[in-house]
């Protein structure tokens, strides 16, 4: 890991990998629409609106990793000051981000045919709104501040401290009355939903998984040109303030 | 084939889904191409400039 600190060779590996992660995420992807929309059979109780859980529940599994993962590499670029991992923090924010409006879009058009509204302040919906709101204000921080180090920093602060609603998400269902169902797939005596359905569900959170590793590798490396580019400008402008 | 854009009368909320889910995940691909190239081309400018001092491009 602390071999990548160092740009340059995290950008190497990068740009290697990348076109790999793609092209397996457009596989996948493509065999996961297949099954859930031709062979998936209709839900006993949802009827056909279970295919929208093929969209949603990736979704919103993305949604949780993407900010762990931006949570446990702000907390490496605090700690070790390592560059790579503050910029690979700001590149997930983005990506969590659309992940978690499409988990609050697709939950919400579930929702309206299912419990008869599109929106209801339970604790499962709510934190995940949180969680959006968390995801744009980290970006809004990152923009709001000039010095880099310090916005990195900053940041990364707001990530771990907002990273406490990653467990109340997940519990939310467990522990508050709430409409949404409770875990069904990672449960400790596994999981209870049928193969023919739990087959298109785990193929499309393998595709949505690959495609966030494509998405987060692409901005990484994007992330790190930048930050190239500000020093270049940065420069620059001493240049001619001298 | 109606029968499958029906979706047994949920269609209007299982299409909607997926479009905007592929919406979504297409708009964030395309950005960081275009992203990718603008930044690209603006490190070009500098990095022609004086490549003895920023070293080679990784």
């Amino acid at each position: 890991m602390f071999g990548y600190a160092n740009p340059r060779r995290f950008q190497l590996l990068a740009a290697r990998i990348e076109p790999w992660v793609w092209v397996a995420s457009v596989i996948c992807l493509s065999i996961g629409l297949y099954l859930s929309l031709f062979v998936s059979p209709p839900d006993y109780q949802q009827g056909e609106t279970v295919r929208i859980m093929f969209v949603h529940v990736p979704a919103a599994w993305i949604a949780m990793i993407a900010y762990g993962a931006m949570a446990a590499a702000s907390a490496t670029g605090l700690i070790w000051r390592h560059v790579v991992a503050d910029l690979f923090a700001r590149a997930s924010a983005p990506v969590g981000a659309g992940f978690t409006f499409l988990a609050l879009v697709t939950g919400s058009l579930w929702g309206r045919p299912m419990w008869g509204t599109y929106w209801v302040w339970d604790a499962r919906l709510t934190s995940m709104l949180i969680l959006f709101f968390l995801y744009l204000g980290y970006i809004a921080l990152w923009q709001a501040i000039e010095d880099q180090t310090k916005a990195a920093r900053a940041a990364a602060i707001l990530c771990l401290v907002g990273s406490i609603n990653l467990p109340i998400i997940k519990f939310s269902v467990d522990w508050w009355n709430t409409l949404h169902q409770p875990a069904s797939v990672a449960r400790l005596n596994g999981p209870s939903i049928h193969p023919a359905i739990l087959t298109p569900l785990l193929v499309m959170g393998l595709a949505y998984m690959l495609l966030y590793f494509a998405m987060v590798l692409q901005r990484t490396r994007i992330a790190i040109l930048e930050h190239r580019l500000a020093i270049h400008l940065r420069d620059d402008a001493d240049r001619v303030s001298q | 084939m109606t029968e499958f854009w029906d979706m047994g009368g949920y269609g209007a909320f299982i299409w909607p889904s997926y479009g905007i889910s592929a919406l979504v995940l297409l708009g964030l691909v395309l950005g960081g191409i275009v992203r990718m190239r603008q930044v690209q081309s603006a490190l070009a400018e500098f990095e022609q400039e004086s490549p003895q001092t920023t070293g080679q491009s990784a």
